[in-house]
Parts: C-alpha cells; sequence; structure tokens
C-alpha cells in the first residue's frame, strides 16, 4: 500500500461559517500524524469534518476507497450507569485484547462506570486502536490521563502497533494511520512520526 | 385449589404462556431502552399502543392487531423524526393518554375497556394473543443478537457511525419498531402499566447489581420471568386484578433489593478492620 490513507486538499470547515483553512495534508500508512495549535484554532473541527460531523466549506477530502474510521472524541461516553465490562467494551467495538496493557487488563473485567475517568480514556483509545479501523482519529487523548497514564497512551500510539497482526506470520507492513490532536506539544513531539502545527 | 393447580388449570395456560412469552421479552428491551435513555418512550409508546386499541375494537378489530397499529407509527415517527430525550416523550405520552380516554368516552365500548387496557386483560388472552406474543418472542430472539452489538457500538463510539458513513438508521429504526410491537402486544395482555413496568423495573435491578452486560441480560430475564410468576399466582390465588400486581410484584422485588444492598452496605462499614 502506497498511496496516502487520506488527502486533505485546500479544505476549509467550520460549522456554517469557517472556523479551520486552508489546510492540506495527507496520512499514508505507519504515520502517526500529530495536530498541534492553540485552542480555538480549529483542530477538532479538522477532525470532526473528516467524521463527516462539521461542514467541508471549501476543497476536498479523498479518503481511500474502503477506508474504515474510528474517531474518539475528546470526552468519551459516560452514562450515570454502565453495566458493561471492559471486556464485553472491547468485544462490542470489535477490539482485540491481544498485547492489551496489563494496566488494562487488570482492570478489564470491572463494569466501565467504576473505572477512573483516566482507565477509561484509556480503555476507549485501546478500542479504537485495536479494532479495525484503518485510520484513527484521537482528539485530545491526554484529557483526564495522569503522568504514568500519560506515558502509557504514548506506548500505545507507537507506528508498531499500526501493522495489523493477523495479515501474515512474517512481520506485517504498516497497513493504518493515526492522527492525533492535542494542546500539549511536548506528548505530541514525543508520540508522533509528524507533526502539523495549525496556526 | 393451591398455586400448582392454578398454573396448571387448562383454563388458565394459555394467559399463562402468553405473559410469560411477553414477561420474557420486555425486561430485554428495557436494558437496552435504559442504557440509551429512551425507558420513558417504553410508556409513551404503550399509551399510543393502547388508545389504537381501543380505536381498533371499536372498529371490531382484537386489542392483539389494533395496539400495533398506533405503537408502531408511533415508534417510526420517533425514529425519523429523530425525536429523543424526556421532552419528545412526555408529548408521546400525553397525545396517547388523551387518545386513550377519548375515543373510550366517545365509543359504545366506553371508558371500562379503557380501563381495561391500563389495568390489563391477561386472563382474557386467547389463541390470537398467545400467536402474537410468540411471534414476538421469535422476532426479539432473532434480532437481538444481530441488534444488541450494533446498538451497543452506537451508544459508546457515536461518532463511528457518521464518520464512516453507515446506514444506522437501519437498526435504530429496527430496535424502535422491536420495542413499539413489544409495548403493543404487551399492553394489550398485561395491561399498560404492567407492560411498563416489565420494561423498567428488571431493567433498573439489573443496572443496580450486574457486574457486566451478560449478566444484565440475564437479571432482566430472571426478574421479569420471576416477577410474572409470582404476580400471576397471587393475583389470581387472591382474586386480584392482573396488572396492578405484577406492578406491586415488580416494585417489592425493587424494594428488596434497595433494602438488601442498604443493609450490606451498614454491615460492611460497620465490621471492624481485622488487624494484618
Amino acid at each position: 500500500m502506497s498511496g496516502p490513507l487520506l488527502r486533505i486538499e485546500g479544505l476549509v470547515a467550520g460549522y456554517g461559517r469557517p472556523v479551520v483553512g486552508p489546510v492540506s495534508l495527507d496520512i499514508f500508512p505507519g504515520e502517526v500524524v500529530g495536530l498541534w495549535g492553540a485552542n480555538g484554532c480549529g483542530k477538532s473541527t479538522l477532525l470532526n469534518v473528516i467524521a463527516d460531523r462539521a461542514d467541508l466549506l471549501a476543497g476536498r477530502i479523498l479518503r481511500m476507497p474502503g477506508l474504515v474510521i474510528a474517531y474518539q472524541a475528546q470526552q468519551p461516553i459516560r452514562l450515570p450507569s454502565m453495566p458493561v465490562t471492559g471486556r464485553e467494551l472491547l468485544r462490542f467495538a470489535g477490539a482485540s485484547r491481544q498485547d492489551l496493557p496489563a494496566a488494562l487488563e487488570a482492570v478489564s473485567r470491572r463494569r466501565i462506570d467504576r473505572l477512573s475517568g483516566g482507565q477509561y480514556q484509556l480503555l476507549c483509545v485501546w478500542a479504537a486502536l485495536a479494532g479495525r479501523a484503518d485510520l484513527i482519529l484521537l482528539d485530545e487523548p491526554t484529557n483526564n490521563l495522569d503522568p504514568e497514564r500519560e506515558a502509557l497512551l504514548a506506548k500505545m500510539l507507537t507506528p508498531s502497533r499500526l501493522a495489523r497482526r493477523e495479515t501474515s506470520i512474517a512481520p506485517p507492513l504498516p497497513d493504518r494511520g493515526i492522527l492525533v490532536v492535542s494542546h500539549e506539544r511536548r506528548f505530541l513531539e514525543e508520540t508522533c512520526s509528524r507533526m502539523i502545527e495549525l496556526a | 385449589m393451591n398455586a400448582l393447580d392454578l398454573l396448571l388449570d387448562p383454563l388458565f395456560r394459555l394467559p399463562l404462556i402468553t405473559g410469560m412469552a411477553v414477561a420474557l421479552v420486555l425486561p430485554l428491551l428495557g436494558a437496552l431502552l435504559l442504557l440509551r435513555d429512551e425507558w420513558l418512550a417504553a410508556l409513551g409508546l404503550a399509551h399510543l399502543a393502547a388508545a389504537s386499541a381501543l380505536l381498533g375494537l371499536a372498529l371490531g378489530l382484537p386489542a392483539v392487531l389494533g395496539a400495533p397499529l398506533g405503537a408502531l407509527a408511533g415508534g417510526a415517527v420517533k425514529s425519523l423524526a429523530r425525536a429523543r430525550g424526556n421532552l419528545a416523550y412526555g408529548f408521546m405520552i400525553l397525545f396517547g393518554w388523551s387518545a386513550l380516554f377519548l375515543i373510550a368516552a366517545n365509543s359504545s365500548l366506553g371508558a371500562t375497556l379503557g380501563h381495561a387496557l391500563v389495568d390489563g386483560q391477561l386472563y382474557f388472552a386467547g389463541a390470537l394473543e398467545l400467536i402474537a406474543a410468540l411471534a414476538l418472542a421469535g422476532l426479539a430472539a432473532a434480532a437481538l443478537p444481530r441488534l444488541v452489538p450494533r446498538l451497543m457500538r452506537a451508544r459508546f463510539f457515536p461518532h463511528d457511525e457518521t464518520a464512516n458513513r453507515l446506514p444506522a438508521h437501519r437498526w435504530h429504526l429496527s430496535f424502535d419498531l422491536l420495542t413499539a410491537l413489544a409495548m403493543a402486544i404487551g399492553t394489550a395482555t398485561v395491561g399498560l402499566m404492567g407492560a411498563f413496568a416489565l420494561v423498567l423495573v428488571p431493567a433498573w435491578i439489573a443496572f443496580r447489581i450486574a457486574p457486566g452486560w451478560t449478566w444484565t441480560m440475564t437479571i432482566c430475564t430472571l426478574v421479569g420471568a420471576g416477577g410474572y410468576l409470582a404476580a400471576y399466582l397471587a393475583a389470581l390465588s387472591q382474586d386480584q386484578p392482573f396488572g396492578p400486581m405484577l406492578v406491586a410484584v415488580l416494585i417489592g422485588l425493587a424494594a428488596t433489593l434497595e433494602a438488601g444492598r442498604g443493609l450490606i452496605g451498614r454491615f460492611t462499614r460497620a465490621r471492624p478492620r481485622e488487624p494484618r
């Protein structure tokens, strides 16, 4: 696979009126692309328009044919009562538990409404990473995370995870990509293979 | 006549099986409705079903055939108009209640049948009601294993549906129509409030104590079926109306659970820590 998973050309997006753009970028398989910018510069709007949740006002977005997207919003859905275990949540998300970090494995039998905000956040990120998506969009995934869990998140986002395990016995080529939005520049610098700054 | 004789009496066999099929299906739908924060929709659909059943009776249709028309129309409108939230369901309840008693007041059947629908008329269930309830159970058994994973993904990862341009309306509409049909058949058999209680109370109990989703569904089934059987026997042996008895039994179960949890919590807090 040599073409981009996603190509954005001269994109202007917003909600009725422009919020972000013009922006152009490509995301290739195996890349963890960081999107950084000051508060209000339209980082989340850019993710939203890729996920069809904001208006595309100009330019175009080209998806690889058959591209499957997983989108993890800033705040995972948290209901007052959720009688679902972590394992069940991953199963419903179609996510594998292979290589699930030990810190998450240890709490995976608990009800998700009894997890801390950080544990739940990481579990939702894992559900996106370990599912069948080709392109994973993460909006401010460091929310709710203490430094220890932030380090775990950084490990979860390593490019080596972007190859599907089941593809062959030989080491498989990376065929997935991640686009991460964060206001934490240091986290993006340490984690991403490439970083884009939104003005 | 003792309780076992009542259960085995051929006269009551059809109503017993009919109600049991309804009591097995409604709590499972209730768990999904509670997770979707749509439990009040069930009461709205029940009111629409009751009004529609009464209109059908006035036109010579059996309640079990008339009830689904109004409920399915309500379910379809709710799904297609994307009407969610308590406000929409509140209006559905008010509309259904108003229609129910206006039809009752202006038809030859009068208010008696209207109240019968509210109270439940399980003991008059015949072959038609039994067929409808078994068909509902079969439909739920076929549809839920396919619907549940999609509905759970939609609940916890709602943006994935939009991002991947999935035809999500299909499973949301399917669930709304299944719920509408179940509420209609439930209202026409165990009564309006009985059907609503079977949706709400077992799921509420399960959400309090279940360690996971599989257990939630199991507890819903057990509480629904157990509460129904207890109410059936109590109503027959004490010569009480079935619907109110079912609601009383289910609320009694919920209250017992809460009291038990409270006692366990107090005991746990009061127990002195063992020295290490």
